[in-house]
């Protein structure tokens, strides 16, 4: 069997190029997000953002100016300068202080509702789309349900009634986000479920459990990941939302969405600095996020760019 | 006076991550008043953009580098975009491939006709919608009153495909593209589809070119065939000459891979291939039977599945709620080392009997025995996990969609060595994965590539090294060469012919394709509607058929004549030689 | 008029799920409900009537059907802070949230659509830029952020807008009430000037709303004219000669729009979510800026009777958008 039995002749078709070295998985997809973020400098800036994002939450504490809890009468209200970069607030707290430590607050509450709901969504979707029936009825029925609601509202009603804390706005930032997610994987199981390469693994003594796990998953998985950059930006927002109608997180704590609305008040009498640094902090992450997805989505798939 | 369609020196551009490529190089092309010109070529050949570059419809990315394009003296490349506008659809149409996507979907055919007589200002809108009537007609749709409120999705494919030539033809115009007309479409259909544009042109005096792939449907309608290859045009002749003589190396390479009558498999390789002859060696056991169906039957429910099965039983559909029979009481015996081919139009259960007999889905009612064994009541949830799943395999019609997009080659065919083989070990793994690749002819240096870094050919290699990694018994192969060139699907069909000799397997072969399933199959079913048509050996049903529906089946397909020295050469030559065309 | 009967039949399970997910968020999650409904200051004794009062004390399935009782004779309790029943204050304050909330969606419906269109006609143009720069910034935008900024900007720099304190400035009466809404109203009414004070209070708050919800829609209308403008049928209607004006209106248009109007569900979501944000910032008197006041005391009877109002709704606007859609593609009217 160690000679070729037939000397065919090569194929008449040219092959693709091959890669200057065999790169596999992990390796060649950074290589190929160095490759997009160099060519999509926007791109590249959104992982800049993100990594300033992820060292303010580390190292925010450590490093602000002010203590951001301590009210100094004496310097209420004023203007942004030298001492005070963002200016201080109507109890003359340090604003670029209570920005900056916020940041670990509000990424934290994003990270910990969009991971959650990634675990359940994305597993719930892939069981309806790969098993179909009544697994894909009973899920599907919990997802139009929560669908009928309007989202915001449904956090709403859910913090309201579960109390004011911030577990619960993960939580309900989570619920909230769940048919997103089972949606998306269930339409991808869903075509999937019949494709050539799985009716080959069903042929090859691959178990159903198997095929999900091994042949399935992992080809669903980026796709996954990009909604979960495009909803980490919308998980933010919704818990910034909750926060500035007096849900979820208490004053003084700092955290964006209760500064913009402490600091409303006071835009009507000019005073700007105490709404607009935190909304700024707020925009920029959010903005940061939703790039960030762009930019994976076209390293995953050039062809869905939008 | 000049050509109609006078090209020169052609070359399109298309702007590339990697850079400009030229598709078309160029080309020089004419055509005459009233000719039929067919553009040959596989793909990548350029033969569609050079179509899309003379009407100016390229897409973004693609532009005319070079060379002029005069259409009855006007140049095209100059005129404007207005211009441009006016002249398509008025002098120069065009038909497509997958007439399906070529309507727009949510617009009645009858308006979309309109549309075009109106904008030329053949009609207004007065008579657009008797005219429109009128040329439903004579592209022979029945009830056009009632067929110009419908919309695509309630047509066949066949029946779309002449509202597009309707609509192409509805001005008059000098000059038709078709581009891959009939592509996707039955061979009886294709031919209804080819006859009618043939006479409708003929009729109207006006010049054809048709672009295809098939050599076959050039030779039957076309009075000269240009071929391309890699964007260059590499022979230009009349189509007697070139299917008698042909002169570029490449032209006879790809006359010779077309599946005809005469043809053998090896005589489908390029001469001088040191190909060994077919020989069968004696398979142990050969002549017993290794499969035995019996009263095969598979039902559907009507409801649910509504749309997808009406389309297929052709619009009209009775609404009753008795379930669909995609497969009603078929049986038949394969032999050990034995072919079976398993032959018909799309809709006739081949494909559901193939999924049942692989134990993928489960069958209404019936008995499949392999050897001993009732493997028809072991359900196909289980199955994966029995003891027999390693006696029958199977190589997908897909190369590109039965490869797992994230597994190497190499894990491909390693994936039924570690699951059902009991091989451990990496080292183990890997040598056997290069023993198989060495069998398929598959360079070994190609293992640790992912599928789309892969050509066509050398995927449904990766496929057919998983379906043989445990020596099956039985392999089914479902259309196993559609997807590919003529020139690799040579090399694929010659390949299985020696791993079956060398291995002692027994194939199911389904097919569209009769030409294809004679050179591989010892014996032949053709099916329709779910039941058997007519069976016996592959040559008497190809030469001698009984029923009427395979005559009408084989009169169907064009064949190029058998050039060099096949045998029946000048008798094919006559048969296929358009005889009012010259 | 079949269509809309079968689709009547397929909102009953969805309407049944909202009932049991609001009736979850009443009684059944943890806390205690009668403490809720008795308000913050309640004494022991007064909680245990209410929960005797409310059947508290029966079993669930009990429960459910008393609930299902209280809200088909519209019984969604009292608000504390007025002592009015939750259904009439919701209806009187329903429609200042639909003239703010319809306002935006038309607003940012002329903007969005052609601008997603010329966006995908023109791809690559700076009109395209412009589109991709503005989509992504609306939806990076917090609400209740812009509101501010435009707050801060056309009231305190420029001086153009009115304060943000409601519908009507208080010198100017309302015009008798026929549809609620007061630009109509005033309109009919034929008093120019409130018209004009109207339109100058919804300006900002309508505009921060559209804003946001302008996003979504001229990103779904670029990406679907884009994928359509590539798809087969446009080619044929191009090699046919069609006019460029007729390919991309009558042929591309009308298909790019399916996944518009499917987009436009969600658009609603957003938009009455973000209505709640908005109409705090601007002191709108809608039923959103109620529940957050009624949120607020910890007064949970609205906040209820606002979560089911918006769930029937949005129900409702979801029914509108499948019906319009069906009106455009013929393949959704033959088989439902």
């Amino acid at each position: 069997m160690s000679e070729i039995p037939t000397a065919l002749p090569s194929l008449a078709e040219p092959a693709p190029p091959a890669p200057a070295r065999p790169a596999t998985g992990f390796a060649a997809g950074l290589g190929h997000a160095r490759h997009v973020a160099a060519s999509n400098p926007i791109t590249g800036l959104a992982f800049a953002m993100f990594a300033a994002i992820v060292l303010a939450a580390l190292l925010g504490p450590v490093i602000t100016p002010y203590d951001p809890l301590a009210s100094d009468t004496a310097a209420a209200l004023q203007a942004p300068s030298r001492a005070h970069w963002f200016g201080t607030d109507q109890v003359g707290r340090d604003i670029f202080s209570r920005v900056l430590v916020a940041t670990r607050l509000d990424f934290i509450i994003a990270v910990s509702s969009v991971a959650l709901v990634f675990v359940l969504g994305g597993f719930a979707g892939i069981c309806a789309g790969f098993y179909g029936g009544w697994t894909d009825r009973i899920v599907s029925r919990i997802s139009d349900t929560i669908m009928a609601f309007p989202l915001f509202v449904l956090a709403m009603g859910i913090v309201a009634a579960l109390g004011n804390t911030v577990t619960n706005i993960v939580l309900a930032t989570a619920i909230v986000n769940f048919p997103l997610y089972q949606r998306i994987a269930r339409a991808e199981a869903n075509v999937r479920r019949e494709a050539g390469f799985v009716q080959a693994a069903r042929l090859t003594g691959n178990s159903e459990m198997r095929i999900l796990l091994a042949q399935i998953l992992p080809n669903i998985m980026p796709i996954m990941m990009v909604q979960m950059s495009l909803t980490m930006g919308y998980a933010i927002l919704n818990a910034a939302g909750l926060s500035f109608i007096g849900l979820g997180v208490k004053p003084p704590t700092p955290e964006w969405g209760i500064m913009v609305a402490e600091g409303a008040g006071f835009i009507i009498s000019g005073e700007w600095w105490i709404a607009l640094f935190p909304g700024l902090a707020l925009m920029l992450a959010v903005f940061c996020f939703n790039l960030l997805g762009d930019g994976l989505r076209d390293v995953i798939d050039p062809q869905r760019r939008t | 006076m000049g050509a109609l369609l006078d090209v020169k020196g052609l070359t399109v551009e298309f702007a590339t991550r990697r850079g400009t490529v030229q598709a078309v190089k160029r080309v020089d092309l004419e055509v005459a008043r009233g000719e039929t010109v067919g553009i040959v070529g596989e793909s990548g050949s350029g033969k569609s953009v050079t179509s899309y570059a003379v009407m100016r419809i390229l897409d973004r990315a693609g532009r005319i580098a070079d060379g002029s394009v005069a259409f009855s003296g006007l140049d095209l490349r100059a005129a404007d975009e207005r211009g441009m506008s006016d002249l398509r659809g008025r002098e120069i149409s065009m038909i497509f491939q997958n007439p399906r996507m070529a309507l727009n979907p949510i617009r009645k055919v009858g308006r979309q006709i309109e549309d075009v007589l109106r904008r030329h200002a053949i009609a207004g809108s007065m008579d657009a919608r008797a005219r429109t009537i009128a040329m439903l007609e004579q592209v022979r749709i029945a009830n056009p009153e009632e067929r110009y409120h419908a919309y695509p999705f309630e047509l066949s494919g066949g029946m779309c495909q002449r509202i597009v030539i309707a609509l192409a033809l509805a001005c008059r115009p000098q000059l038709l593209i078709a581009d891959e007309p009939t592509t996707g479409l039955d061979v009886t259909t294709q031919k209804a589809v080819m006859d009618l544009v043939t006479e409708l042109t003929r009729a109207r005096g006006m010049a054809t070119i048709l672009i295809t792939h098939d050599l076959g449907l050039a030779a039957t309608y076309c009075d000269r065939v240009v071929v391309m290859r890699q964007g260059e045009v590499v022979e230009t002749a009349p189509a007697a000459q070139v299917f008698a003589a042909p002169q570029d190396p490449y032209t006879r390479r790809l006359m010779r891979a077309t599946p005809r009558p005469g043809a053998t498999l090896r005589g489908l390789l390029p001469e001088g291939t040191p190909a060994p002859p077919a020989m069968r060696a004696p398979v142990a056991g050969a002549g017993a039977p290794l499969l035995r169906v019996e009263g095969l039957v598979k039902e559907y429910p009507r409801q649910g599945t509504s749309r997808t099965w009406r389309q297929i039983l052709g619009g009209g559909a009775p609404a009753d709620a008795a379930p669909f029979r995609a497969v009603d009481g078929l049986s038949f015996e394969i032999r050990r080392g034995e072919s079976l081919g398993l032959v018909g139009e799309s809709g006739c259960g081949k494909s559901t009997t193939s999924m049942m007999v692989m134990r993928l889905t489960d069958p209404t009612a019936g008995r499949i025995v392999l050897g001993e064994d009732d493997i028809g009541a072991i359900p196909a949830r289980r199955f994966a996990a029995s003891p027999h799943r390693r006696r029958i395999q199977m190589v997908f019609q897909d190369p590109t969609d039965s490869l797992n997009p994230r597994f190497t080659a190499l894990r491909a065919i390693a994936d039924p060595l570690m699951r059902m083989g009991g091989l451990k070990g990496r080292d183990a793994i890997r040598a056997r994965c290069e023993a198989l690749a060495e069998l398929v002819g598959l360079p070994l240096d190609l293992l640790d590539r992912f599928p789309h870094q892969l050509s066509g050919g050398q995927k449904a290699r990766v496929g057919i090294a998983r379906a043989i990694a445990l020596e099956p018994e039985l392999v089914i192969l479902d259309e196993p060469t559609a997807a590919l060139d003529v020139s690799v699907q040579a090399v694929v069909l010659n390949l299985l012919e020696d791993l079956k000799s060398k291995l002692g397997m027994s194939y199911l072969f389904v097919s569209h394709d009769l030409h294809v399933v004679r050179l591989l199959c010892d014996r032949v079913i053709v099916m329709r509607q779910g039941r058997i048509v007519e069976a016996g050996s592959a040559e008497a049903v190809l030469e001698a058929p009984q029923a009427a529906y395979t005559r009408e089946l084989i009169a169907a397909i064009p064949h190029p004549p058998a050039g060099g020295k096949a045998v029946r050469a000048s008798e094919s030559v006559a048969d296929a030689r358009d005889p009012s065309a010259g | 008029m079949r269509t809309l009967a079968r689709r009547l039949v397929t909102i009953v399970p969805t309407l049944f799920g909202v009932v049991i997910v609001t009736f979850l968020l009443t009684r059944v999650l943890p806390g205690d409900p009668a403490a809720y409904f008795a308000g913050p200051t309640a004494d022991q004794a007064s909680i245990e009537q209410i929960r005797t009062a409310l059947g508290l004390d029966r079993p669930l399935p009990v429960q459910f059907a008393a609930y299902v009782r209280d809200l088909a004779t519209g019984n969604l309790g009292n608000a504390l802070s007025t002592g009015q029943p939750v259904l009439s204050e919701l209806a009187t304050r329903l429609p200042a949230s639909a003239e703010l909330t319809l306002g935006a969606l038309i607003l940012s419906m002329a903007v969005a659509i052609p601008l997603g269109i010329l966006a995908a006609v023109r791809e690559g143009s700076l009109i395209d830029h412009a589109c991709r720069v503005v989509t992504t910034a609306g939806v990076s935008l917090p609400v209740f952020f812009t509101g501010l900024l435009f707050v801060y900007l056309f009231y305190y720099l420029l001086g153009w807008a009115p304060a943000p304190v409601g519908r009507l400035d208080v010198y100017l009466s309302e015009p008798p009430r026929i549809t609620g809404f007061l630009t109509l109203d005033s309109l009919l009414a034929g008093d120019l000037e409130v018209v004009r004070a109207a339109l100058a209070q919804l300006a900002l708050p309508a505009a921060t709303l559209a804003l946001f919800s302008l996003a979504p829609i001229a990103r779904m209308t670029r990406a679907s004219m884009l994928s359509v403008l590539s798809s087969e049928f446009v080619r044929t209607a191009r090699a046919a000669g069609l006019k460029p004006r007729t390919v991309v209106l009558t042929y591309a248009f009308r298909n790019a729009m399916l996944p518009v109007v499917t987009t436009l569900g969600m658009v609603f979501s957003f938009l009455l979510g973000a209505n709640v944000l908005v109409e705090k910032v601007f002191a709108w008197p809608g039923i959103g800026s109620f529940a957050v006041e009624a949120l607020i005391q910890s007064d949970y009877a609205p906040v209820q009777g606002f979560v089911l109002a918006m769930a029937l709704l949005y129900v409702a606007l979801n029914l509108a958008i499948d019906l319009i859609y069906g009106l455009i593609d013929p393949r959704v009217r033959l088989d439902a």
